[in-house]
């Protein structure tokens, strides 16, 4: 990543942010598994820290709460910085994966055994514990043990606990990983009405993108202890920092077509070659970092919402290309459609009525409106 | 202050049991091993003279006795154990009514103590009352069972009585093995047509490699340490026919007073139990990545 | 239907009752066996306990193996009370207590301290500390034959030499190992995330393992206790080498009392002092059979 890009995202630190996390680093004995995170969050944003399984994210969270100590740079929390702070001072819950919950005690111990520990009033424990009992509707089951709730039940009765706390910064470890399907997507509405209504300010670890931009008011993505990008939702959806993570945000996921952008005059086009069949021209209407003239293989990220059916009413603008239909994968809503080109798989999305059959040639529509165009070498987003 | 306390908790927790461990443990081991090198006799003497006790040990008779022995029972030991209790094992694991029953009856001499085992079987092998009447009342007049007191004959004895109690406890533990196969291997064995013999012994018995090894460890671990159970059945004897390294090392710490010839065979101990159980918990607890 | 399929029909009941046939001799086998089996597990008890009722003179002059013609409880009284162990004769009682004396103090000290070390290794892991447990457990292993003499020459130095304390330290000494596997083993299947979320609700080291974690190990306090109190109970070696006169444990006391030269042999007398010997033990097998085999196999195949 350039130092120009770096300067760019590192967010300004003010004065009102719930947390700024400075220059952190952090190793095991010679592995980095942090290297120089700069993320700050103002109150009221949902922040989600999302990449691939070992890339970091969750000992970014730990490093957080207190659980892990950094190597290097700053915690702030509240403007007030975190070094040498133990957890229970940092003003913060933590929700978490397998829930933790406390086995052996009920669901209302559960959820004050925290204001116990601090010696927080019998009378006003029992009040906060209605409170939260009421908000979560969980209220009929305070006196179960853990062991006798479902999943769905455990994960409402971990944010019970973090909710008493009423803390200036939740944390939440992949809360919903441990639930089904079905489940999360209720669990995962009922956290983003939570964070509406109380107006929290969350920092959420997740490795699964949808989450990620369904709940996120900003969204950090990483891998290998860096962080790839981040912005909103929005910005990392249509203007991808890299190949990587154009490829890890978005399901179905980009594609990301070898392509070659030339100038002719004002004009730039990009070219797909494929070995059966011509070449695909198609119009691109922005400037390309790096190509002044002549040419230049580039890769052609374009999402499959962008490669639609050239039939299709509602597309006005698009350049028509011919290719051969290798699957047809119908998904109730949409109708999902594999080509090939330039020796990749792409995919496409075309209306659910579409009528489309593998093995015959359609043509179809290329929107290059929303397209990112990225440097083969690094991968860095060039357009 | 409190901070420092708060972070070293843990370890101060641990401290008291860990140093008791280095003090108890490799302290005395450490001092076993350097008196093995003196002239000690009564007494502890701690100038180094080099291994002139453990050239005593390898010319001394009864030493070689006891090793011999040690061979022969610690093979026969851990060989008919293994065996007794693989079978009852696959026995068991046919879906037996009186599965819980058995299983009590085959394990409870491992909750004995070996000086009540020895005590049972001297009685029972004991050549005028015990099992050898039995034949004889039978009409068996000419049956003669004086294992016990045969010289040549005593050490099988031990190997008879310690089977009796440890072979149970092998059964369970390839109980449990058997009881954690996969399922589903055997159930595709089973629609391949491969008949419950082959899948025992091609499938079955071949993944329960690490228990044939945690019960190796255990029984040779047993094997090296037993004394009870010579102690209570032949007291070493007839002579010192059933001498084991750990008989051996006893008599001469607390009868011989010779300290010195204690201190190397318990040391030759020690090399044997280290050279079977280090590689074994180094493979135990080498770290795995998951 | 044509007459060939009933033929065919036909053969297949045939061959069917033959297969039945076959399971059933095979069942019929594998019971036998085990029934032979328990019968050879059995077999010692039933002698010890035949024995020890009858009179001595029915000893020398029936079998070894029926049952007695009039049962005499008297060797059970002389060997509780009056079995001679050397030149005192006394029985075994005196030792009896001595045994539970001992292990008691032994087995909760060695359990309460296997439980805080376990929880340290499995839940508040430090550079070195697998390595920390390694060198513990290696300690399980050792033939004790190697550590009794510098122990009989610490136990003098402490002046505890000959004495029950004595004898408890070794015992403690030598269980912490066995004991700090149990628990870690056990605390290893905890998620790690509960002392996570302690940590953030404010509770400290203590507060979690008094709060969180003894709560939920009553089953691997139970084989634990178990483990422990069957090794003190059954041992030896330690007994032998470290306790005098007065002090000895039940186990060594029996061997003075089957090995004493003085007097006639009395077979029903050491029988009964044996099973005395033994009761404690089996008993506790028995009643918790689960959590005995649990240890036992705990001890020998770690996860």
């Amino acid at each position: 990543m350039s130092n120009a890009m770096k300067k760019e995202m590192a967010t300004p630190q003010t004065a009102k942010n719930i947390l700024a996390i400075e220059n952190l680093d952090k190793s095991f004995g010679s592995v980095k598994i942090l290297k120089d995170i700069n993320v700050a969050i103002e109150p009221g944003d949902f922040l989600v820290l999302v990449g691939p399984s070992g890339c970091g994210k969750s000992t970014l969270l730990n490093c957080i709460a207190g659980l892990e100590s950094s190597t290097n740079g700053d915690i702030r929390i509240g403007g007030r910085s975190m070094t040498g702070v133990s957890p229970k001072d940092r003003d913060i819950a933590m929700v978490f994966q397998s829930y933790a919950l406390y086995p052996t005690m009920t669901v209302g111990k559960n959820i004050t055994f925290g204001m116990k520990v601090r010696g927080v009033a019998e009378q006003e424990q029992q009040r906060k514990l209605d409170e939260v009992a009421k908000l979560l509707q969980i209220d009929h089951l305070l006196n179960r043990k853990p062991s006798q709730l479902s999943g769905g039940q455990r994960q409402r009765v971990a944010m019970g606990r973090a909710l008493v706390r009423d803390p200036q910064l939740f944390l939440f470890d992949e809360p919903l990983s441990n639930l089904d399907a079905k489940l999360r997507v209720e669990m995962r509405t009922e956290i983003k009405r939570l964070h509406q209504t109380l107006g929290a300010s969350i920092v959420y670890v997740t490795h699964d993108q949808i989450e990620a931009m369904t709940l996120a008011t900003k969204i950090v993505v990483m891998k290998d202890g860096v962080i790839q990008q981040a912005g909103t939702p929005n910005e990392i959806y249509n203007q991808p920092a890299n190949m990587f993570v154009a490829d890890f945000m978005g399901s179905p996921s980009m594609n990301l077509i070898p392509a070659s952008a030339e100038k002719q005059g004002d004009a730039t086009k990009i070219s797909i070659t494929r070995p059966d069949m011509e070449d695909i021209v198609l119009d691109f209407d922005r400037e390309i970092e790096g190509l002044k003239s002549g040419k230049k293989s580039v890769i052609l990220g374009l999402r499959p919402e962008n490669i639609t059916d050239s039939t299709n009413q509602h597309i006005t603008k698009g350049q028509i290309a011919d290719c051969r239909v290798d699957v047809v994968e119908p998904a109730g809503s949409d109708t999902f459609v594999v080509t090939n080109l330039a020796g990749k798989q792409v995919t496409a999305r075309l209306n659910a009525d579409a009528t489309i059959i593998a093995g015959e040639t359609a043509s179809f529509a290329f929107d290059l409106s929303k397209a990112s165009v990225f440097e083969p070498e690094t991968g860095a987003r060039i357009a | 202050m409190t901070d420092w306390l708060e972070k070293h908790v843990p370890k101060l927790v641990l401290a008291p049991s860990l140093i008791a461990i280095f003090v108890f443990v490799y302290g005395f081991i450490g001092w076993t091993a350097y008196v093995s090198f003196t002239k000690s006799r009564l007494l502890p003497k701690y100038d180094l003279v080099g291994p002139i006790q453990y050239e005593k040990l390898a010319a001394s008779p009864r030493w070689e006795v006891a090793l011999t022995n040690l061979a022969i029972f610690g093979i026969l030991f851990i060989l008919f154990a293994t065996v007794i209790g693989l079978i009852l094992a696959i026995m068991l694991d046919q879906k037996i009514r009186t599965e819980g029953p058995l299983r009590t009856i085959y394990l409870y001499p491992m909750a004995l103590s070996f000086i009540v085992t020895g005590t049972a079987w001297k009685w029972i092998l004991n050549p005028g009352l015990g099992i050898e009447s039995v034949f004889r009342d039978m009409g068996f007049e000419n049956f003669t069972f004086d294992w016990l007191v045969n010289p040549d004959l005593a050490i099988y004895t031990v190997v008879i009585a310690g089977v009796w109690q440890s072979s149970g406890f092998v059964m369970a533990l390839f109980l449990a093995g058997l009881r954690s196969v996969d399922g589903e291997i055997i159930r595709a064995a089973m629609v391949d047509g491969i008949s419950t013999p082959r899948i025992y012994m091609s499938i079955i018995i071949p993944s329960m490699a690490p228990i044939f090894l945690s019960s190796f460890i255990v029984l040779s671990h047993l094997a090296i340490k037993s004394f009870d159970l010579v102690i209570a059945l032949t007291g070493g004897g007839p002579g010192y026919a059933t001498d084991l390294p750990a008989t051996y090392m006893y008599a001469m710490a607390f009868s011989r007073g010779d300290i010195g010839q204690a201190a190397s065979s318990a040391t030759v101990m020690m090399m044997i139990v280290t050279a079977i159980i280090v590689p074994y918990l180094y493979s135990e607890l080498r770290p795995r990545h998951d | 239907m044509t007459d060939h399929s009933m033929n065919d029909h036909q053969l297949d009941e045939r061959a069917n009752r033959n297969r039945l046939m076959k399971r059933i001799a095979l069942r019929l086998g594998l019971y036998t066996l085990l029934i032979l089996f328990a019968l050879y597990y059995l077999m010692p008890l039933f002698v010890m306990v035949v024995t020890s009722l009858k009179s001595l003179d029915e000893i020398r002059t029936g079998s070894l193996l029926s049952l007695p013609r009039e049962i005499d409880f008297s060797s059970w009284g002389k060997a509780w009370s009056g079995a001679c162990t050397g030149i005192q004769c006394n029985g075994l009682q005196p030792y009896f207590w001595n045994s539970v004396l001992l292990s008691i103090p032994a087995v909760a000290i060695s359990t309460l301290l296997g439980a805080i070390n376990g929880y340290v290794l499995a839940q508040w892991r430090f550079k070195g500390s697998n390595i920390l447990f390694a060198l513990m457990l290696f300690g399980c292993f050792i033939p004790f034959q190697v550590v009794l003499l510098p122990m009989a020459i610490t136990l003098g130095a402490l002046k505890i030499a000959g004495t029950i304390p004595g004898l408890m330290l070794v015992h403690i000494v030598y269980g912490i190992g066995f004991t700090t596997l149990f628990f870690r083993n056990f605390y290893v299947t905890i998620p790690q995330e509960l002392v996570k979320a302690a940590k953030v609700d404010g509770a400290g080291f203590f507060r979690i393992f008094f709060s969180i974690f003894l709560p939920v190990s009553p089953p691997i306090i139970v084989v634990t206790v178990i483990w422990q109190f069957t090794q003190i109970w059954n041992d030896f070696l330690f007994g032998v080498s470290f306790s005098q006169a007065g002090t000895q444990p039940i186990t060594v006391a029996l061997n003075n009392i089957v090995n004493a030269t003085t007097g006639v042999k009395e077979y029903n007398v050491d029988m009964a002092a044996a099973i005395i010997a033994a009761l404690p033990t089996l008993l506790v097998y028995v009643v918790a059979g689960k959590y005995f085999i649990r240890g036992l196999t705990a001890g020998s195949v770690k996860g």
